[in-house]
């Protein structure tokens, strides 16, 4: 059992919103001082790929796809168990669209041999766009669902909730199949600190576009006709005082009663 | 006029068409009409006539129906194919979907096959009359920052963030109806339904009030709490108050995802807000800014729930909500 997990860096989604600098001008996002992280969903990916090598065996293999990827971020992956790493890194995977994204992650599969499982973040927290997975299920003809919460090997299918409106659908596929994976299975397990060492000494595949054939003419870059800051959020907040904890809440209790 | 339509793929709710479709519409006709184009409707399921009937008193042109005993319940292999095959013949100019669980699984896919570019949840549009393009604005990097694409590639196609726009009204013109033949084959479906589950049905837009907490609740213990103050809230003031929560407070397992506020979850605009133990990432934040009120509690003076809260208290909420809720029961 092979299990492929695409992971994407991105600048950390949970830094306070305050450290995000939009240029309207040049329509860029500075997040400077934001650190590069492996996308939380992806890791949601992750986890649910270590939950079936603790189960059944599996070897699981991260594959990242962008510029200037650091590795240290990425090598997180193999701390917490994955067996392989492959960094797919050239200038010109700077701001792809999802579908060309997608294209680069097919090449580099190619170059990998056979899979029997992919598993991708839901989307990734930079452009939210929610597409490179599904898109990638296209392109290898794979069996494809989105929005899992659940990822169990049974009798060589896979076996998945399904998250709906209020319900989740038990669903079943043959392998191999692509399944895009939602926050609810859970965060990513910690590092075993053993691990850790041995990550950053473990050799990982390092691919350039030309190693996997990626034609350049087939790549599109995110394109926008203008950014802006968001809206502001802003509220003059009152902070309710108050000489102990309890004090503080019942006053908040008498100005809520008050209106 | 244009004969290349704005398509809307539609969604239906019970037996009616879905309240997300709708918002759908009266964007759908604003847009056709700035580009003088027609408005057109699909819609996909089985035994669908009264609903075709129904959607048709909404402004559109035509309105598609595709009705198949494969499509009972949602297949999203059998929903591509078939609007894959409306679009080869009907050739839409603009495609639009709602950013649902099945806009989102089937959008892109799509998009893929039609050779297109999408851009997927957004919370406005708007034609280029100049350029005859369709300018999407979506919320990027967790609501940080807000773009405007603007692609020539066509269907010019996005799925539209629920809740946004108002609901298309009816109108004295009916549509046309169009049966349109499935064509479907159930060896296009790769993946095996075995069951639906249902689950907590809570519907969080329809709360005048919710008590949400985040990670800084500690556990599902915790939470009940805030169910007592929720309790107390519905007894005196007779309103209708839900428990809420942030992503980690879903994903630690404590709340289940049908209550979860933000980007990804629920976007809110009760009455009241009382955010516990949430620190206010932007992803929670936009899902809960355009409450009417909003009151935070948190231990760190430096949340960022706070730049948004109109009251605030930094402090512990084991011992806060306790004191809030004998005080209130006083006061009721």
């Amino acid at each position: 059992m092979k299990i492929i997990v695409c992971a994407k860096q991105v600048p950390d989604p949970e830094a306070p919103y305050t450290a995000v600098q939009v240029n309207s001008d040049t329509k860029e996002i500075s997040t400077k001082g934001v650190a590069p992280v492996i996308n939380p969903y992806d890791e949601n990916a992750l986890e649910a790929a270590l939950r079936i090598k603790d189960e059944n065996g599996a070897e699981v293999v991260v594959i990242s796809v962008g510029s200037k990827i650091s590795q240290a971020v990425l090598r997180r992956s193999l701390a917490v168990g994955a067996d392989n790493l492959v960094v797919v890194d050239s200038p010109q995977f700077k701001s792809l669209d999802s579908s060309s994204i997608a294209y680069v992650l097919s090449k580099a599969l190619e170059k990998m041999g056979e899979y029997d499982l992919i598993l991708t973040g839901r989307q990734a927290g930079d452009w939210d766009l929610g597409q490179t997975g599904l898109i990638l299920g296209e392109i290898l003809g794979i069996p494809t669902v989105n929005l899992v919460r659940s990822v169990k090997i049974e009798d060589g299918k896979v076996v998945a909730e399904k998250i709906l409106p209020g319900a989740y659908e038990l669903v079943k596929s043959n392998l191999p199949a692509l399944l895009t994976v939602s926050s609810e299975v859970g965060e990513l397990r910690y590092p075993i600190a053993k691990r850790k060492i041995q990550a950053y000494k473990q050799p990982i595949d390092v691919w350039s576009a030309e190693d996997i054939g990626v034609d350049s003419d087939k790549l599109v870059q995110i394109d926008m006709s203008a950014l802006m800051p968001p809206p502001d959020m802003g509220r003059d907040c009152q902070f309710i005082e108050g000489d102990s904890p309890e004090e503080k809440g019942k006053n908040l209790a008498s100005i809520l009663k008050g209106g | 006029m244009s004969n290349r339509p704005v398509l809307i793929c539609g969604e239906t709710e019970g037996d009616g068409i879905s309240s997300s479709t709708l918002e759908l519409m009266r964007a759908g006709k604003k847009i056709a009409d700035d580009l003088g184009a027609e408005l057109s409707l699909v819609i996909i399921g089985n035994n669908i006539s009264g609903i075709a009937d129904e959607a048709a008193s909404y402004g559109a042109n035509k309105v598609y129906k595709i009705e198949s005993p494969l499509v009972e319940k949602f297949m999203a292999d059998l929903w591509v194919g078939a609007l894959e095959k409306l679009c080869a013949q009907v050739n839409p100019k603009v495609l639009l979907m709602s950013h649902t669980n099945i806009g989102m699984e089937v959008a892109p896919r799509l998009a893929f096959r039609l050779k297109t570019r999408l851009t997927t949840d957004c919370t406005d549009l708007e034609a280029d009359k100049a350029e005859n393009l369709l300018l999407c604005t979506k919320p990027v990097y967790g609501g940080n920052a807000v773009a405007i694409f603007k692609y020539k590639e066509e269907p010019h196609f996005a799925t539209v963030r629920k809740k946004i726009m108002a609901p298309a009204e009816k109108v004295s013109n009916k549509s046309e109806i169009i049966n349109v033949a499935p064509d479907m084959d159930a060896s296009a479906v790769k993946i095996e339904s075995l069951k639906i589950v249902q689950e907590d049905a809570v519907s969080l837009d329809k709360a005048e009030i919710i008590i949400s907490g985040g990670r800084g609740i500690g556990g599902s213990e915790g939470f009940k709490e805030l169910e007592e103050m929720a309790e107390l809230m519905r007894k005196s003031s007779g309103s209708v108050v839900e428990i809420g929560g942030s992503r980690p407070a879903v994903d630690l397992g404590w709340l289940p995802s049908s209550r979860q506020v933000g980007l990804t979850g629920e976007k809110v605009s009760p009455d009241l807000y009382v955010a516990i133990g949430i620190s206010g990432a932007t992803q929670h934040l936009v899902g809960m800014m355009r409450s009417k009120k909003i009151v935070a509690i948190n231990k760190d003076k430096k949340a960022s729930i706070f730049n948004i809260a109109n009251y605030g208290i930094v402090g512990d909420y084991k011992e806060i909500i306790p004191a809030f809720n004998k005080k209130w029961r006083e006061l009721s």
